[in-house]
């Protein structure tokens, strides 16, 4: 295998063109290794090469999001690279948004190993450490050594697919993607030691960070019951007898969508709960209790509620990714809205 | 309180003619054990199996598995409430048969759990993987209801895990443990500089295949109390529940409780051991509060300062467990909290459904939505027909040749929440 390809993105200051007063400038190619390019090219030791650099201005970039990532990544694609670098962008913030824009479109749109390296409280870190590897760096050019000295071999790690090591072996920003390991301790002796250093004071490592919890503000009232199309949705896994769709009795990768039309009431044998991780005879025996048809069609016939909609859709709570669950109703939410839903009613187990 | 646990290592199960140990052999009377298992007429039919480590075996809906004990010297029985009667146990002389199990099979109910090979990929999950164990393939009477049904298999576990102890009362054991828990006040005394340290033990209480006993009693019924840490290794608290395999308790898990084993193995040096307080993982909301408010009162109570909280299952009982570390760390007592993960099987989902800053101390027993491909294995103890409907299996889980792609949370004690494995978790 020949020399690793590779083209650099860096921004107008870093291309020594000029401050804030050239933040306009348009995407630009030239075949050099100019400015951080230079340290990056040493730190390859002879396995890659920069052939091209990109230069855009931070404004520019920012201003002109869709035009410049398309001028871009036109430019990469020309080179044809093996890798893709942008940066390192240390605490500039628009600098960083570009830098994590433009790799996440090379890595996902062009399919080139793609990396880029900023400060952890850059606002481009947190809005793409998740997609792209972001080394972490220092928040200011003097950290430049140091980042080099991250970046490089990282970048010849992803351009060669080998096999990436944890946050803290290859320097990058936690992508937020838990793996299982075995460690040398069970988790009880982990768990005591861990306790005698937090009561003695001592810096302690805690096995996973508590993640900024989503939460939903409830929707406004509905000021007229009597004239709302209230609809059924429900963790609780309740599904016709046999669960056609087959949904998983945990982490469940689906959800169906169910005809009550002329359905008073669910009876046994006829409506089931798919959920592995609750007691299903009762569910089984009266699945109203999980989804009160029952009641909403009494509330219907009083005239209490305006109708009860046709459909419910189901799924299991049961050890379901959050992110499974936000796909589900990103989904059928918007089926709801176009059928006119005006409230739902949501039911766990 | 005083217990001294003989251990009787077992190397070998065999069927024998009598039931007995000899020379680290365990010889089990298999009509004998049958014939006592069938005296339950729930049960239609019984079968006794035995699979060894590194065989290739596959035991599948594993219900529970337990670890022989008997009763030498002391007051009361092992499972006190359940085979033996009321006496508060934890003291005298126990023996264990160590290297073995009992582990029960057959049809359960609704969701059938838990898999445990004997050998390939799936084995370094599983704890039961590593011992020799003795499987009751037990099989309901037509008509029997699922709550019915539970008992019938789980009080076979523990019937048939007393049987085979019986055979080591008179046994000198090849080692002995000694576990000695002073009373509060004197341990106080004893150790005036060292940190009290308690430990919370949340017990799983959802329902049928989701129930705790303590003393007999179903925990759902109970409120938060203390216990002396050497309480469970007689047997005091049982398993009713195996759904969602990886991270529930077997009655194995609660007499080897390695909390319970770590913190005595520091108390009187780094720390004092005061004790347990187990607590409920309800699903009312009512009960979570009441559970959580008297966990943490508990823990003012008795002055600890600092305490580990092992959870039991996942999702709804996040709840609980944020509940008691935030209410427990506001009385100004430092936690470690005891989880597993839920982060999808990409490992990029949020793996909690409640969490708080205050639980800034947390052990992970790993995700159990990861992904693992389990071979085909020569024999099958047990039902593979519902792979497909077990929690962690899916549409296609069980391939034609007998191979099965499942979640770990298949597994049963993969992802242990009690700490009894290595295996952890950590973000890339």
């Amino acid at each position: 295998m020949g020399k690793i390809k590779v083209v650099h993105y860096i921004n107008q200051f870093f291309a020594g063109i000029g401050g804030e007063e050239k933040a306009d400038f348009k995407p630009e190619v030239r075949e050099e290794v100019i400015g951080p390019g230079m340290a990056l090219n040493a730190g390859f030791k002879g396995e890659a090469e920069i052939v091209a650099t990109i230069i855009c201005g931070d404004s520019y970039f920012g201003e002109n999001m869709d035009e410049a990532k398309a001028k871009v990544l036109e430019m990469v694609k020309e080179y044809d690279p093996d890798l893709f670098i942008a940066g390192p962008a240390f605490n500039a913030g628009r600098y960083g948004v570009a830098c994590g824009t433009i790799t996440e479109a090379v890595q996902n749109e062009l399919g080139i190993p793609a990396m880029t390296g900023m400060y952890v409280e850059n606002p481009g870190a947190d809005m793409f450490k998740k997609d792209v590897y972001i080394v972490s760096t220092r928040n200011s050019a003097a950290g430049m050594r140091d980042a080099v000295k991250k970046m490089a071999p990282l970048a010849l790690k992803i351009a060669k697919g080998e096999e990436i090591g944890s946050p803290d072996e290859d320097n990058y920003i936690p992508r937020g993607i838990r793996k299982n390991f075995f460690t040398d301790k069970r988790g009880s002796q982990r768990a005591v030691e861990m306790l005698l250093k937090k009561i003695r004071g001592e810096e302690f490592e805690t096995e996973f960070e508590m993640p900024d919890f989503d939460r939903v503000e409830p929707g406004k009232a509905i000021e007229d019951l009597s004239k709302a199309t209230i609809a059924i949705v429900t963790s609780g896994g309740i599904v016709p007898f046999g669960n056609p769709d087959h949904i998983e009795s945990s982490s469940a990768s689906k959800y169906g969508k169910y005809d009550i039309e002329g359905v008073d009431d669910l009876v046994e044998g006829e409506w089931e709960t798919a959920h592995g991780g609750h007691d299903p005879v009762y569910a089984n025996i009266d699945a109203d209790r999980v989804i009160p048809v029952d009641t909403l069609r009494q509330l219907e016939k009083e005239g209490k509620i305006g109708k009860l909609h046709r459909y419910f859709y189901s799924t299991v709570g049961n050890g379901t990714a959050v992110a499974s669950a936000k796909g589900f109703a990103a989904e059928f939410s918007k089926e709801l809205v176009e059928d006119g839903v005006d409230a739902v009613i949501l039911t766990s187990t | 309180m005083r217990l001294e646990l003989g251990q009787v290592l077992i190397k070998d199960v065999q069927f024998g003619e009598d039931t007995k140990i000899d020379n680290g052999v365990l010889y089990v009377n298999k009509e004998e054990l049958i014939a006592l298992i069938k005296e339950d007429e729930h049960l239609e039919e019984v079968d006794v199996d035995i699979a060894r480590p590194g065989e290739s075996v596959r035991i599948t809906p594993v219900k529970d598995v337990v670890e022989p004990r008997v009763k030498v010297e002391g007051p009361g029985g092992v499972f006190p409430g359940i085979l033996s009667k009321v006496d508060v146990v934890g003291s005298g002389k126990t023996n264990v048969l160590k290297g073995c199990a009992v582990m029960t099979t057959g049809k359960i109910v609704g969701f059938q759990e838990g898999i445990v090979d004997m050998t390939g990929p799936g084995a370094d999950y599983s704890p039961f993987s590593k011992t020799v164990n003795l499987v009751l393939t037990c099989e309901p009477v037509e008509g029997l209801k699922q709550h019915d049904h539970e008992k019938a298999v789980r009080f076979a576990g523990f019937k048939a895990a007393a049987y085979v102890a019986e055979a080591a009362k008179e046994l000198t054991p090849d080692t002995v443990e000694v576990y000695e828990i002073d009373t509060l006040l004197e341990g106080v005394k004893k150790y005036p500089e060292l940190p009290k340290v308690g430990y919370v033990q949340m017990l799983q209480t959802q329902g049928l295949l989701h129930d705790t006993y303590v003393y007999g009693v179903d925990a759902k019924e109970i409120v938060p109390t203390i216990m002396y840490p050497t309480e469970t290794m007689d047997g005091a608290i049982v398993s009713g529940n195996c759904v969602s395999a990886c991270d529930k308790n077997t009655t194995y898990h609660q007499m080897n409780n390695p909390v319970i084993q770590d913190l005595l193995a520091v108390h009187g040096k780094e720390l004092n051991f005061v004790g347990v307080i187990i607590t409920n993982e309800n699903v009312y909301l009512a009960d979570k509060e009441r559970s959580s408010n008297w966990t943490a009162k508990l823990a003012e109570y008795l002055g600890l300062d600092a305490v580990i909280i092992s959870q039991e299952g996942f999702g709804n009982p996040d709840t609980d467990l944020i509940m008691n570390c935030k209410k427990i760390e506001q009385k100004g007592i430092k936690t470690v909290i005891i989880t597993d993960e839920y982060a999808g099987r990409d490992g990029a989902s949020q793996p909690l459904a409640d969490a708080d800053p205050l639980a800034n101390a947390v052990v992970t027993g790993g995700n159990a939505n990861e992904v693992i491909e389990l071979p085909a294995m020569d024999k099958v103890i047990g039902h593979t027909e519902f792979i497909d409907i077990i929690a962690g299996g899916f549409d296609g889980s069980l391939h034609e040749d007998g191979s099965i792609t499942v979640e770990l949370q298949a597994i049963t004690g993969a992802t242990n929440e009690i700490g009894f494995n290595k295996m952890s978790a950590r973000g890339f």
